[in-house]
């Protein structure tokens, strides 16, 4: 396996360690950091500024019952959060978004196949399925792209991405992602906006398709 | 220090022994911890509840006035605060104190519950990583976390007002990424590049030790 060597901007660990950054890409975060060294200890670092904040902020007292409550609460039996395992290529977050199961894969044509893991007003994030030589419909977006690579790998205008991965793409970009030969690339791509595409039979397809 | 006047059990580590190895030619001791640190794992290891009153009385109220920062009414903060307390009990399974700090770990912790129950969402979280039960607790390693993060929190103290500002607004969750991308001048790069060499090593360190 090779080293990753496309990381997530610090900008966006920031965000994601504070809590700001929509659902779609806080997917992606959580996945890469998953599989990073790196980034699980640039995250860590983050976490340790955030905590330098919570003990510089001002006290304001409690009041009297909340300390008796919670202690009478601690022998209290609770359920604990499922705890979804990585399963495959796909690591713990997109399992915990597909609450364990299979992604659902639907066809966009060519042998490229989509599964939306959830996609709102603020953003969408889905896993992709793209054979290799085979493109991803060339398309702009708004705002910012997180693109992952969980199995196999491509090769665009930035460069070339392996598993763990990610491409950062803002809106200034136009590319052209295309699978490697090798193992058919799985990624998970997050966006802020419905994507637009720029050849015309996706953009017709796309209410239909949901890409 | 306050370990005698609350006369805990000593938590599970040798840390009575000395550490030849932590880079200073320096020894290190139990006595060198942090009392929070010390609390944690007593909660941790031994279920200690005296131990968890004291982690309340220190980060509770710093966890409301933390949380009211953002808003949040006395009411709603108090039902967070109980939430991420409990969080801290039921999951002290997760603290490792050769990754964190007390005070980052429940930042995290703080955030991440604080977004479940204002947004009604599921916050995506990276595969956690238990402590290996079989590592030797290294005190020398949880000793440099937490110097590292003491020199932080004084670099932070350090910074102008405006500066400071900024930096609690980012880690409270009150900026987006491209704001946290777009703000100069901070030294927040300089801060934080120093913790994430000082985190790098500690993990290179670690990961030597586990081989």
């Amino acid at each position: 396996m090779t080293a990753i060597t496309h990381h997530i901007p610090d900008s966006v660990l920031a965000a994601y360690a504070a809590g700001n950054l929509p659902h779609a890409y806080s997917v992606v975060v959580a996945s890469h950091v998953s599989l990073c060294q790196q980034c699980q200890v640039a995250l860590a670092a983050h976490q340790v500024v955030g905590g330098a904040v919570l003990e510089a902020t001002d006290s304001v007292a409690v009041s009297g019952s909340l300390k008796s409550n919670i202690l009478a609460q601690l022998d209290d039996s609770f359920i604990p959060e499922p705890v979804y395992d990585r399963s495959g290529v796909y690591p713990g977050p997109v399992m915990a978004v597909l609450k364990g199961k299979p992604p659902k894969w639907k066809s966009l044509g060519m042998g490229v196949r989509q599964s939306i893991l959830s996609s709102d007003e603020n953003g969408s994030v889905r896993l992709l399925f793209i054979p290799p030589g085979q493109a991803v419909p060339d398309h702009s977006h708004n705002g910012l792209e997180l693109t992952l690579v969980l199995q196999g790998s491509f090769s665009d205008e930035g460069g070339r991405f392996g598993v763990g991965d990610v491409e950062v793409a803002n809106e200034d970009v136009e590319h052209t992602p295309i699978a490697d030969a090798g193992d058919p690339c799985i990624c998970l791509a997050a966006t802020d906006a419905p994507l637009r595409f720029n050849a015309f039979v996706p953009r017709l397809l796309q209410p239909l398709f949901r890409i | 220090m306050m370990l005698q006047c609350l006369e805990m059990p000593k938590p599970k580590l040798p840390l009575d022994s000395v550490c030849p190895d932590n880079g200073d030619g320096a020894s290190s001791t139990a006595d060198d911890l942090s009392p929070q640190t010390i609390w944690m794992l007593a909660v941790r290891d031994d279920r200690d509840k005296a131990a968890f009153a004291a982690l309340f009385d220190y980060f509770a109220p710093r966890l409301k006035g933390f949380v009211m920062r953002t808003g949040t009414s006395a009411a709603q903060a108090e039902e967070i605060v109980q939430d991420v307390m409990l969080t801290v009990w039921r999951k002290s399974a997760m603290f490792d104190p050769h990754r964190a700090q007390v005070s980052a770990w429940i930042y995290q912790i703080a955030r991440n519950r604080h977004i479940d129950i204002v947004r009604k969402e599921k916050r995506p979280v990276p595969e956690e990583l238990a402590e290996d039960p079989e590592a030797e607790p290294d005190a020398s390693q949880i000793l440099a976390v937490q110097q590292e993060a003491g020199q932080l929190k004084q670099a932070l103290a350090k910074l102008k007002p405006d500066q400071r500002e900024i930096i609690e607004k980012a880690y409270l969750g009150e900026l987006t990424h491209q704001e946290i991308s777009e703000q100069t001048g901070i030294p927040l790069g300089t801060i934080k590049s120093r913790i994430r060499l000082g985190l790098e090593r500690l993990r290179h360190e670690l990961s030597g030790l586990r081989e």
